[in-house]
């Protein structure tokens, strides 16, 4: 991991209550490599506050290496390159002075496969500020997290008990109760449901519902009915095959879901979203 | 009921799959045939030598009166001097082996290419190195410390494979996790992948460490005396339980024969009780979220 003087990132500009929607994140012509292959390129696209932002397209088109240039998770992939422009509330993330570790802390993440630590309830939701050295008032922070994750009527009487005891979508739910601890400004999903059953899986589409009064939330998704569900914006990616047979990510629309769903404007996006794609 | 109705009901015989059974069967009675025949004949021998003579008295020409206070005391002190130099050395390597080292360069390769190899290298080997590096080249002489320094050069590579393994078993969506909320790599590493490899680290550094209290080898080969009738000191002249033994067994008189066999015993215990330990850590932190 590059370690660059960490810089102070600007408080959130957006004025959340204002009904103006500046984009938080802006990205320009983004290029993802993996040892000089292009896992995806040329996508550009805008991500507005408060609301959900869906990204879809078939397997192998970049949805999660795309996601992962948000919070600098890809430069804990040796090889891994980002070129082009992601800027986050007008400050380029992959600028030469910002450290990845500050910029984790303002854009929180969820995994695809729930993965509590393996401690207890109250420490995963304390990893978080203890980490940022927030210790005042950790039993007020983990139980705002786990209310606003909807959890903590289900494990407010056992907070000491192993993390790994609760059922899968109650640990994905702590897993994002232990990301807002961290009060970050964006909140990243990558198929957060894609291991639950289609209970827990409402349950974490309700939570976004919720989420998005105060979150940017960004979702990849393999589920089509589920972005159709949760997502304000869609982004719909593909596989651009060369002459060589490289495969990589394109972006092919962008635009509001009901759009993207029922008025598609690119051919291959609507192939795929009724069920064409071939 | 129809024709095409197969019978389901009879139960195939899976014969491969019972003869690896017994197999399987045979190994695991044959180990602890071995173990149960070399401990009864040790204890038959031995049992009834294991007095306190035997373990508060020194040594002495006349069986009777002979003890192995001075052995039993350099034994634990070998072990726990090795435990002290072992551990963080053999830990921090296997964490900057598997945490920080850039794979792809040659001098990493190198260097796990060369741990497994030490980890092969008789024992003997290294009581010569330390022979001629630790006794002689730094003049530190035929003591205690050079007979610790020795065991733990011999048991680090074992130490560090443990180690390694234990850190490479925590999943790497722990590690992916703890990234994803700020925390720098020295808190990753601190705070999730330490804690969760602990088990292990302390299973393979106990293993390693009962295997070097048993060494006899290198502790002759840089003159670990067979005969101290005082009590050890780190900087001193020493003996250890194996080569008290094995002095022992050479003597002519048939009740040394048995006291050796008494000493086995109270070597057995000694590794009993640290495998014990290991076991006490490991539960611990499997219990602790």
């Amino acid at each position: 991991m590059t370690i660059s003087n960490p810089i102070h990132l600007a408080e959130p500009m957006v004025e959340r209550s204002s009904g103006r929607r500046d984009a938080i994140f802006k990205v320009r012509e983004l290029e993802v490599t993996y040892s000089s292959k292009a896992a995806v390129r040329g996508i550009t696209l805008d991500i507005a506050p408060n609301e959900v932002t869906a990204i879809i397209g078939p397997s192998g088109c970049g949805k999660s290496t795309f996601i992962r240039c948000f919070n600098r998770m890809n430069d804990l992939i040796p090889g891994a390159e980002v070129k082009g422009e992601l800027l986050y509330h007008g400050l380029d993330l992959y600028g030469p002075r910002v450290d990845a570790v500050e910029v984790r802390k303002r854009i929180g993440m969820v995994f695809q496969k729930p993965n509590p630590f393996p401690k207890s309830i109250y420490d995963n939701v304390a990893f978080g500020p203890r980490v940022l050295g927030r210790k005042d008032d950790l039993d007020g922070r983990v139980e705002r997290a786990l209310q606003q994750a909807a959890l903590w009527d289900e494990v407010k009487h056992r907070l000491k008990a192993s993390a790994l005891s609760l059922s899968g979508g109650q640990q994905q739910r702590l897993c994002i109760a232990r990301c807002l601890a961290v009060q970050p400004d964006v909140i990243l999903m990558d198929e957060p449901a894609s291991a639950l059953d289609p209970i827990a899986t409402t349950r974490i589409e309700d939570l976004m519902q919720e989420l998005k009064q105060s979150y940017a939330i960004v979702i990849v998704t393999h589920n089509m009915q589920q972005a159709a569900r949760v997502a304000d914006m869609t982004a719909f990616f593909s596989v651009d095959i060369a002459d060589e047979g490289e495969r990589t990510g394109i972006l092919v629309e962008f635009d509001r879901t009901d759009k993207i769903f029922t008025q598609p404007s690119d051919q291959r996006t609507e192939d795929y979203v009724t069920g064409r794609f071939g | 009921m129809s024709t095409a109705a197969a019978p389901i009901g009879r139960p195939r015989r899976d014969v491969r799959g019972g003869l690896f059974y017994l197999l399987l069967l045979f190994s695991v009675g044959l180990a602890l045939l071995t173990l149960a025949v070399l401990v009864g004949d040790v204890i038959l021998d031995g049992g009834s030598w294991v007095t306190k003579t035997l373990l508060l008295d020194p040594p002495s020409v006349d069986p009777e009166i002979a003890g192995a206070r001075p052995a039993i005391l350099a034994t634990i002190y070998l072990g726990l001097l090795v435990l002290l130099l072992t551990v963080p050395l053999g830990v921090a390597t296997a964490l900057y082996l598997e945490e920080y080292a850039d794979k792809e360069r040659w001098y990493n390769r190198f260097l796990e290419v060369n741990i497994q190899n030490l980890a092969g290298v008789p024992s003997i080997v290294y009581g010569i190195l330390g022979l001629a590096f630790i006794v002689r080249g730094i003049g530190l002489g035929r003591v205690l410390l050079a007979g610790a320094i020795i065991l733990t050069l011999l048991t680090l590579p074992t130490v560090i494979i443990a180690s390694r393994e234990a850190i490479r078993a925590v999943p790497d969506s722990i590690r992916q996790g703890a990234y994803a909320l700020g925390a720098t790599h020295w808190q990753v590493v601190r705070r999730q992948v330490l804690p969760a490899a602990i088990p292990g680290i302390a299973t393979g550094s106990i293993l390693a460490l009962s295997r070097a209290i048993g060494e006899t080898a290198p502790l002759l080969m840089i003159g670990a005396l067979t005969y101290v009738s005082f009590d050890p000191t780190i900087l001193g002249a020493f003996t250890a339980l194996p080569v008290q033994i094995y002095n022992w067994i050479r003597q002519p008189q048939d009740e040394f024969k048995l006291l050796a066999a008494a000493a086995i015993i109270v070597l057995l215990v000694i590794m009993l009780l640290l495998n014990s330990v290991a076991i006490i850590i490991r539960n611990r932190y499997q219990k602790r979220w």
